[in-house]
Formats: structure tokens, sequence, C-alpha cells
């Protein structure tokens, strides 16, 4: 057993300890070392929300007791009669619920843009980080690509490709997959050549090399291109949809703008976070099961 | 099992030449130390042999043909760092031997195929002691279980020529002696040729049944790089008598060791 505490006095030194515990100095450590307990943490990230929180409701008080029509600022009562009519009271004209109907179409548009854009990239990528020739053929041009602003190719795509999916689905690929094409030959690039080398001691070929070598390297990464790539999908996305669209989360938001409808613009800004986070989250648990290597266990 | 003939071997990056008039012959199941100081080339010249750099001039052949310029099977290679994949299991790291040797487009084998590589894969594993860590991880491997996972992986390969890099450089010396042992064990049981890059004198001399020293001979004060490295010392060790502690230190004087004393010592256990 070893002496722990209380241990140590039966040792025959206890007194001597107790003391040195007693006048044990208040430890003043440097910033950067000084630790953060679980609660502490909890504590402190919640702070910022909790300070938002009160400060709207504070003002937004303070607005509507003066003037109980105002637009701006709603309580959350009011912003939440409005987000659970369009959750739940079907659209007078097209019977839709409306929230759901924009949320699946955003949806399917944000995921097929970065499905795509994902796909693309990870052949590209590899194909550029791991076949000299390739890479000598394409990449300068995809570094070229890369600088282009996408937003700048949106009136040529609905003049190409009409005002229809297909237009928003393409904007954000091509927004998104040029700089997941670089990242992704850039770590391709970064492996190790001990192993590639090693591999090919072992009997591989360049295509059995990318699939038993390359591509379980690169996934990881692939993943994180995604959820990195998520942030500007969702800008493409809600860009494509106030200019050209019918339905939707980002053309919902535009339209309500004309009418002030704070009431339904803040939660919608909500819901769309929300969504962002849980699929942000998702692709951290999708990572932790296809590449648990890469995931040494964290000590909790 | 093949014989290695090296003949005025030269290496040069743009106006620094490396290795100049290297030459050798090995015999089939030699133990080649190669010993020198720190940029003198050595690991140049394995890496030439493995086909992953290519030489300025001169030959290399092994068996009777000339070496394809990049790695193939013939050549197995352990490195002193990256030398197994970190993306898969120790068991894994194994069996994708066989996956890459005949597992075809798919990289892996399937049903009987898979049942007796795997088996081969464990009788591999308890022969290197690492039965109990087969669904571990290498980033949770110490490193002497790595470098002992490298060698089996790479002994799977049935490799004609084994090449080592330093390969136990960073370890510690209790494990050193450790993987001695299971390396000349190996080697007595696989008969295969090894050719082995050292920075341990005693290493050199206590593993391998030839020792060659990697030096320059030639000279330029007004341009450093002008002349390359090459043979200098050639010494064949009879594996019964151990190699005298005045080899020893003729050698050690040669790469310029400080550490003459654990050289002997180790040389000695």
């Amino acid at each position: 057993m070893l002496a722990r505490g209380t241990g140590i006095m039966q040792a025959g030194v206890g007194p001597e300890v107790a003391r040195l515990q007693l006048s044990r100095p208040k430890a003043r450590l440097r910033l950067i070392n000084a630790t953060v307990s679980r609660g502490g943490a909890l504590l402190l990230g919640t702070l910022p929300f909790a300070a938002v929180a009160i400060a709207y409701l504070f003002a937004s008080a303070q607005r509507l007791a003066v003037n109980p029509s105002d637009k701006l600022l709603p309580s959350p009562a009011q912003m939440w009669s409005a987000f659970f009519d369009l959750a739940t009271v079907p659209d007078k004209r097209s019977g839709d619920l409306i929230l759901w109907a924009d949320t699946y179409a955003s949806l399917v548009r944000l995921f097929a843009g970065v499905g795509m854009a994902t796909l693309g990239a990870l052949c590209l990528g590899v194909a550029i980080g791991f076949i000299p020739r390739v890479r000598a053929f394409l990449l300068p041009f995809a570094t070229v690509v890369c600088v282009i602003p996408p937003l700048a190719l949106l009136p040529i795509l609905f003049i190409a490709l009409g005002l229809g999916e297909t237009a928003k689905i393409t904007l954000i690929a091509i927004g998104v997959a040029p700089v997941m094409v670089r990242d992704i030959a850039n770590r391709v690039m970064e492996l190790p050549p001990e192993l590639i080398a090693k591999a090919q001691t072992l009997g591989g070929n360049s295509w059995t090399m990318v699939l038993r070598l390359v591509l379980p390297q690169v996934m990881p990464r692939l993943i994180t291109c995604v959820r990195l790539a998520l942030g500007p999908a969702w800008l493409f996305l809600i860009a494509a949809e106030a200019i050209a669209s019918t339905e939707g989360l980002g053309y919902r938001i535009f339209l309500v703008r004309r009418y002030l409808s704070m009431d339904v613009i803040l939660p919608y800004v909500a819901w769309i976070t929300l969504l962002a986070v849980t699929t942000d989250w998702l692709l951290v648990r999708l990572s932790h099961i296809i590449s648990p290597w890469a995931h040494p266990v964290q000590n909790r | 099992m093949s014989r290695i003939v090296v003949h005025g071997l030269e290496k040069s990056y743009g106006d620094a030449r490396v290795l100049e008039r290297v030459n050798i012959t090995a015999e089939p199941g030699e133990f080649l130390s190669l010993v020198g100081a720190s940029g003198c080339g050595k690991s140049t010249f394995l890496r030439i042999l493995l086909g992953q750099e290519q030489q300025s001039g001169g030959v290399v052949v092994v068996g009777d043909q000339p070496i394809v310029p990049e790695p193939t099977p013939q050549r197995g290679i352990v490195f002193q760092r990256y030398s197994v994949f970190p993306h898969l299991t120790a068991l894994q790291n194994l069996l994708l031997v066989e996956d890459f040797r005949s597992g075809g487009p798919f990289g892996r084998v399937f049903g009987a195929r898979r049942r007796s590589a795997r088996q081969e894969a464990e009788t591999m594993l308890e022969r290197v002691g690492l039965a109990h860590a087969r669904h571990l991880y290498p980033a949770s491997l110490s490193g002497g279980m790595q470098q002992r996972l490298a060698i089996a992986q790479t002994l799977l390969g049935r490799p004609q020529i084994l090449l080592l890099d330093e390969p136990f450089g960073a370890l510690d010396p209790g494990i050193r002696v450790e993987m001695h042992e299971l390396l000349t064990e190996l080697w007595t049981e696989h008969g295969m040729t090894v050719v082995m890059v050292t920075h341990d004198i005693g290493e050199a001399f206590k593993l391998g049944t030839r020792v060659l020293v990697f030096d320059k001979v030639r000279h330029d004060p007004q341009f450093p790089s002008a002349y390359g490295a090459t043979i200098t010392y050639d010494l064949k060790l009879d594996r019964k008598s151990r190699a005298s502690a005045r080899d020893v230190a003729e050698v050690a004087a040669m790469v310029g060791t400080t550490r003459l004393d654990s050289a002997i010592a180790t040389t000695a256990s």
C-alpha cells in the first residue's frame, strides 16, 4: 500500500507533513498552466450563451414595453409561436408545412453539393498527390481555379444552367471543391516516403496502394475537409436561395425580410445553426468509426 | 539467397558527390554491416539498393539481373521510423503482406486464402512475441514492439535481400540487445542476405559477418563536396571467433566515434 494522506501520518512523519499541507503556498500558476475542472469548463462555456440570451431578453423587453407592436426584437414567446406555426400549420396556398419543406429542400441541395465536391475532391486529390504525371497535368490548374471567387461564378451558372436546382448544387460544389482538392493532394504528398517504399516492397502496385494505403490514411483529413467546407457551403446555399428559389431556408429568410419578420428570421437562423452543429457532430462520430487509429483514446 | 554485385557505383546531387567508386560483392547469406560518419552516404547507398533512389553511375546487380529502379518484393526494408502502417492493427499489418501479394485489384484476399494468411500471420506474431498485441494499432505499441512488427512484416514478404536502415537506432539499450537476438535468430532461420546501416559500431560487429566502412579518401579543401565517400575498410568476420577489440578500435577510429568503450562492450555481449 502506498502511503497517502492519513497513511503518511501513521508512518510517523505525520506532523511534519500535516504542517506542510497546511502551510502549502496558495498556488499561483502561470495562466497557461492553470487548468479548468470539468464543472468549471461547463460553467465558462455556458457563460457567453447566457450573456447573449440575457442581453437580448433585456433589450427586447425594454422595446416591447415602449411599443408592444415593435417588430425588431420579438419576445421569445412571439418567436416560438411563429416558429411553431411554420412547423405545424400547413401553408394556406401550397398546403406544405413550411419549415420542413424548407429544411428538406435546403439539406438536399447542401448534401448533394458537398457530396459531389467530396467525391470529386477525393478522386482528384489522390490522383494529383500520388501520381506525378497527373500532378504535373492538373496541379497548376487546380491552384488557379482555387482563387476564383465562387460567388462571381453564380451569374454564369444561372445563365448556363438555368435557375433550377442544378445551378444551386453546382455553385456549392464548385465553391468548396477546389480547396478540398488541394488539401487532399497535400495530405497525400505528406505521406512518409518510407511507407510508400515499404508498401512497394510488399508487392503493392499503384492501384492497390491507393486502396490499402492512401485512402485509409487520407480519410480523417477528408472528413475534416468536409467539416470545414460546410461553412462556405451554407454561405453559397443561402446566397443561391436568396437570389433564385421558391423554397429553402435561405429563401424564407430573405422573403420575410421584406416584412421585418424578425420573429421568423431569428428562429430560422437558430435552426440553421442547430443543423450545422448536428452535421458537424455526426461527421466527428463518423471519423471515429471509420478511422479509430487516428483518434487515440482521450484521457477522461 | 541472392548475390549482390555493386560495381563502380556513383551518386551525386547536382555538384555534390556523395558516393564514388563503390565496389562490393556480397555472397548469398552474408550479413553486411555498413558504418561511417553521419552524412557519409551509407543510407543513400541503402536507398539505391532499395530502388528508392537511382545511382548516377555504375551498376547494381542482384541475383543475375540489374535491379529495377523502384522498390520490389525482391528487397525488403525496415526503416528506423514509419516502418509499419499506422492505420492497421498489428495483425492487419501482417495480413496486408498477403493482401498486396495476391489480393488482385481489391488488394485483399478472401476465403480460404485469407484464413491461411491469418494463420501465417498469427504464427509470425507469436514468433516475434506480439501475439498479445495483435489487435493494437502501432500508436499504442512501444518503439521496440513496432520494430519487431516491422521486421515480421518484412520477413512475411519473403525478400531475397533484407535491407535495414538503422533499425534499432531509436531503441533503448536493453531492448536493442533483445532485438539483436531476434534478428540473429530470424537471419539464421531464413538465411537471406542482409545489409544493415548502423551508427553503432558494436552492433555492426556483433551482428555482421562483414563490416564495411564508408569514408572519403580524397579531399579538396576548396570544394569539400567534390569527392564522395567510398568503402575504405572491408573486414570479414568469423562468426566463431569474435572480432578482436583491436579491429573494433580501428573501425571506431575511422568513423570517429567517441564511445569506443561501449562499442567494445556491445561486441562482447
